[in-house]
């Protein structure tokens, strides 16, 4: 039991993470709080991949002519890759809020949908 | 036991990033976040990752967010100090009756629907949320009873195409770091179309953040 609790205990640690980011998500109304949400989410999802390519006593992927055994160095490319776009998701991102902020005069979702509703209701602007 | 008290602490950062009501320290707290994240990608060996986690995740992210913070506003939820701001100034500047009436107006509107979600819908959401997040993690730590251990040298994962990457990689490429061998060699194409979508991301941005020429 304790050996399984050791083994798996990371990817436990891993799946809180991403739900602290899920939740900040769905829950919070603030959007740059979403956003924050997004990149927590994300980030636990690179830490899921990298551990993954953690062989126990493995060196660094780098040649080295005293290394046994090397660490997995694919899921490194991988997200090396996925954090870029990450970067590039959360610009875009924050570029629609900053509008959003410009039309509505606020980043609370609630108000904004109260206030889309209120304009429906009165027709237009 | 180090590695424990990093995960521990990533914990920590990111509850605390969440929980924050202030922006900007939420912002900041993120960024603390994503520098341990780096450590602990040290730790694991993905050196580089880790350099790009801490230049590009935290650097350039808690960069782009505090500039979005700085062109809008830095309270989360201050609906009731705002609106007793705009009162403060329209009883300061005795603005014309026109518009402190649609202000006023206005004001009501939003003091009306925000408590009709008060009443009904935030705690209910919040809870729903709560309850989705958990049913969500459930299922996930239910995914990794299958899962290979933290650090098994035979996990699928490292046994299928990995060994013939490192064995080959210094002949075919001549470089020494695996990671850049695939990144820039065997994956070029891939990296090419990574850039592309940085480029893609910096013209949606001007896009939207332009400013309409004064007719």
């Amino acid at each position: 039991m304790i050996e399984f609790i050791a083994g798996k205990y990371n990817y436990w640690i891993y799946i809180t993470l991403m739900m602290v980011g899920f939740y900040a998500m769905i829950a919070r109304g603030n959007l740059i709080k979403k956003i924050i949400g997004m990149n927590i989410f994300q980030t636990a999802i690179f830490l899921f991949y990298i551990s993954v390519a953690k062989v126990k006593d493995g060196t660094a992927p780098i040649l080295w002519d005293k290394a046994v055994i090397y660490d997995n160095p694919l899921p490194h490319v991988l997200i090396l890759t996925a954090i870029v776009v990450s970067v590039s998701t959360t610009a875009v991102a924050l570029a629609l809020v900053i509008r959003i902020y410009k039309e509505y005069g606020t980043m609370e979702e609630d108000t904004i949908l109260g206030m889309t509703e209120n304009r429906e209701r009165t027709g237009g602007n | 036991m180090i590695d424990f008290i990093l995960l521990f602490f990533l914990v920590v950062c990111a509850i605390a990033a969440v929980r924050m009501k202030d922006l900007l320290s939420a912002i900041i707290i993120l960024g603390a976040y994503s520098l341990v994240m780096a450590v602990v990608w040290t730790r694991m060996n993905a050196v580089d990752v880790a350099f790009t986690e801490a230049s590009v995740g935290a650097g350039i992210t808690s960069v782009l967010l505090l500039a979005a913070l700085s062109r809008t506003q830095r309270g989360e939820d201050d609906r009731r100090r705002r609106t007793e701001d705009r009162r403060h100034d329209a009883e300061d500047t005795r603005q014309d009756m026109e518009d402190r009436r649609r202000g006023a107006e206005e004001r009501r509107r939003k003091t009306e629907f925000s408590t009709r979600t008060k009443k009904t819908g935030i705690s209910a959401h919040s809870l729903l949320s709560l309850i989705v997040v958990i049913v969500t993690g459930a299922v996930l730590v239910y995914g990794t009873i299958d899962m290979p251990d933290y650090g098994d040298p035979d996990a699928p994962a490292n046994l299928h195409v990995a060994p013939r990457y490192i064995e080959r990689s210094y002949k075919d490429t001549g470089a020494e770091n695996f990671v850049t061998a695939v990144l820039a060699s065997y994956r070029g194409y891939d990296t090419l179309g990574e850039t592309t979508v940085i480029f893609t991301a910096g013209i949606c941005v001007i896009l939207l953040l332009r400013r309409k020429r004064e007719q």
